[in-house]
């Protein structure tokens, strides 16, 4: 299964077998009613869906443009959309007879969102986090060690995401046996961009019948903040045979695309093959990885999910970029005017949205995917805007 | 591709820089039957700590592709012992496939293993190796089915790679159980020379290999740790290490 020319499964042929038996139970279970009964509980009572389209009324009256909605996937339990993913690839292992769970972490959401499942399930966790970023982000080191889980730093390379990513495939090729390998985005070899859009696009099902009801129509644009892409791919999922919705994505153009210091690969990147993918990815000339920068942790990955690529290059979706400091803008804007802080990569989605709605009519429609929610990021924030907290904004 | 027993030799070029990676062939010429030089790469996913290192460093010391051809075309100056190039896929995919292979076999290269190209996503990478007479050795492992270790025997122009464990590449003690059974079925299945690779550090297991039944054994990651403790100067240890290891051809 490809999307276009991209992913595929470009594994060492240890991974084969177990990417087979992982395809050929998802196939599987994705339609027994028994298994859809079962991810709906946990969804609805446990993570808290369906979650609301709100209308952000205030700052769309400030921005005088497009009406604009928010998605609140922040509302989730663990505070972002990684949970939908979770709780599914879980009840996936544990069907497979699996009883441990391995994950990567950046930022540590997709690691509390592992370990939250891992408790809720009676699996095992450890979770591969880049030793920079368990410094960086001790308060999740400590969640996930709350939450029952093991966070084993990783020293390798450039010690952050990527690198997390190839120390949990290392453990996966000894360990496949007893061992899942869930994968916190719509990345990685076959099938896990296909089983992780899967899993969010409960996101894009719900905003559409929500909008319908709201509005009596379908939005004019929808638009999400892409690191790996996977509450993305969520949204625009069930929107894409509908032509008249612009899908547009956002990625970090960290302190500038023209810097070297960012994470945008749709943007700024070539064509590659990592982490099991073709797809694309910052690299130098000789096909070696580079090294990325964004303010949120959950964009910092060098590569994207291959249908991501693939709407890229067929045109269905556009992909854009923005800074750090238009992010660090927005974050504080519908702090402000909506009582809502968005998680700093949410923050990528809204500050585009906020500039895209100015140029729109009043009785066009935005929905602006709300991935998570910022209190992760208070430190970053405060550290970004030099502001203590006896001093005004 | 090579004389039987094989002494197989790894070492990733550029580590700790590509002059001394030339001084290291020479010195494995003399007790290697096949030298295996690697590419180094960003993210080699597929290798233990040992070999990670290596990559570090060659990366480090600023190694490019091309000096890889270079040091591969300098070293057929002097020998004319099969080198196999070890590589992940991006960097051959990123120079485009065949003008990756069309340079490395003019350089020199006899064979290349793709470490993360399994047969599905090959065939343009076959057909090009067809067109340049490029040898390719594609990796089975202990959990691949009958079935597919005969599409890897076919698709397998030079040898067969046959890892010995699950898991990473990286010296052990003991060689695993799963190496032998591995070996008992690739026999009955497989046309092409056998390598066994991963965890083979010592002697011993070199011998117990040989005597199972193998073509030719790989050992990468116990030379590796020589280069990583002695750099530049790790020519005499690694000649005690590698007569240590050919003394396992003889059973």
């Amino acid at each position: 299964m490809k999307f276009g020319e991209f992913g595929g499964q470009f594994v060492p042929e240890v991974l084969i077998p177990p990417l087979k038996e992982l395809e050929k139970a998802y196939e599987r279970l994705k339609d027994d009613e028994e298994f859809k009964k079962e991810l709906d509980y946990y969804l609805r009572n446990y993570a808290g869906r369906p979650t609301p389209l709100y209308f952000a009324k205030n700052l769309t009256e400030k921005l005088g443009g497009a009406k604009i909605y928010l998605k609140r996937e922040d509302l989730l339990h663990s505070g972002a959309h990684k949970i939908n993913n979770t709780i599914g690839q879980a009840l996936l292992a544990k069907k497979m007879g699996k009883t441990r769970l391995i994950a990567e972490t950046g930022a540590g959401q997709h690691g509390v969102a592992t370990a939250i499942a891992g408790a809720l399930l009676g699996l095992k966790v450890d979770v591969y986090m880049g030793a920079e970023d368990v410094e960086r982000q001790k308060m999740n080191v400590f969640r996930m060690k709350l939450l029952g889980a093991e966070v084993i730093p990783v020293h390798s390379g450039s010690k952050t995401l990527k690198d997390a990513i190839n120390e949990a495939l290392r453990d996966w090729v000894a360990t496949f046996e007893y061992t899942h390998y869930l994968i916190g985005s719509v990345v990685g070899p076959h099938p896990y961009p296909t089983m992780v859009r899967d899993f969010q696009s409960v996101i894009g099902r719900e905003t559409k019948r929500q909008i319908l009801e709201l509005e009596g129509t379908l939005p004019d644009a929808i638009v999400a903040c892409v690191g790996g892409g996977s509450n993305a791919i969520g949204i625009f999922h069930p929107f894409i045979e509908d032509r008249s919705v612009r899908l547009i994505g956002v990625e970090a153009a960290g302190k500038g695309l023209s810097t070297g210091k960012h994470s945008a690969s749709l943007c700024a990147g070539e064509k590659g093959v990592l982490h099991g993918m073709l797809s694309y990815f910052l690299q130098d000339e000789d096909g070696q990885i580079a090294t990325t920068h964004s303010i949120a942790a959950g964009l910092d990955y060098p590569g994207v999910g291959p249908e991501h690529a693939w709407l890229k290059e067929s045109g269905r979706a556009e992909y854009v970029a923005v800074t750090d400091d238009q992010a660090l803008k927005a974050f504080v804007e519908l702090s402000k005017t909506e009582g809502i802080l968005p998680a700093l990569e949410s923050a990528h989605a809204l500050a585009y949205a906020m500039e895209l709605a100015k140029e729109m009519n009043n009785d066009e429609i935005i929905v602006v995917n709300l991935s998570g929610r910022g209190d992760k990021d208070l430190g970053i924030v405060m550290e970004a805007l030099s502001c203590s907290v006896s001093q005004p904004l | 591709m090579f004389r039987k027993p094989a002494l197989i030799t790894f070492i990733t070029a550029g580590d700790p820089n590509i002059k001394a990676t030339l001084e290291f062939l020479l010195t494995l010429d003399k007790y290697s039957e096949v030298i295996e030089l690697g590419i180094p790469f960003s993210d080699p996913m597929a290798d233990g700590k040992a070999i990670q290192k290596a990559n570090v460093r060659a990366l480090k010391a600023g190694t490019k592709v091309k000096d890889v051809f270079n040091v591969v075309r300098e070293f057929r100056e002097h020998s004319e012992t099969p080198i196999v190039l070890m590589t992940y896929y991006n960097p051959v995919y990123r120079r485009g496939v065949e003008r990756f292979v069309a340079e490395a076999k003019e350089s020199g290269v006899n064979a290349m293993i793709v470490v993360d190209l399994p047969l599905e996503e090959a065939g343009e990478y076959l057909n090009v190796c067809e067109k340049y007479e490029m040898g390719t050795v594609f990796l089975a492992a202990p959990n691949t089915p009958d079935d597919r270790l005969r599409m890897i025997d076919e698709a397998s122009s030079a040898f067969v790679y046959l890892i010995s464990l699950y898991g990473t590449t990286g010296a052990r003690d003991k060689l695993s159980q799963l190496a032998f059974d591995l070996l008992n079925r690739a026999k009955r299945v497989c046309s092409k020379p056998l390598a066994v690779g991963f965890g083979v550090s010592k002697a011993e297991h070199v011998r117990e290999l040989i005597k199972a039944g193998a073509d030719g054994v790989v050992v990468g990651s116990a030379i590796v740790d020589i280069i990583g403790k002695y750099g530049e100067e790790a020519i005499d240890p690694l000649e005690e290490k590698l007569k240590e290891l050919r003394s396992g051809l003889i059973l």
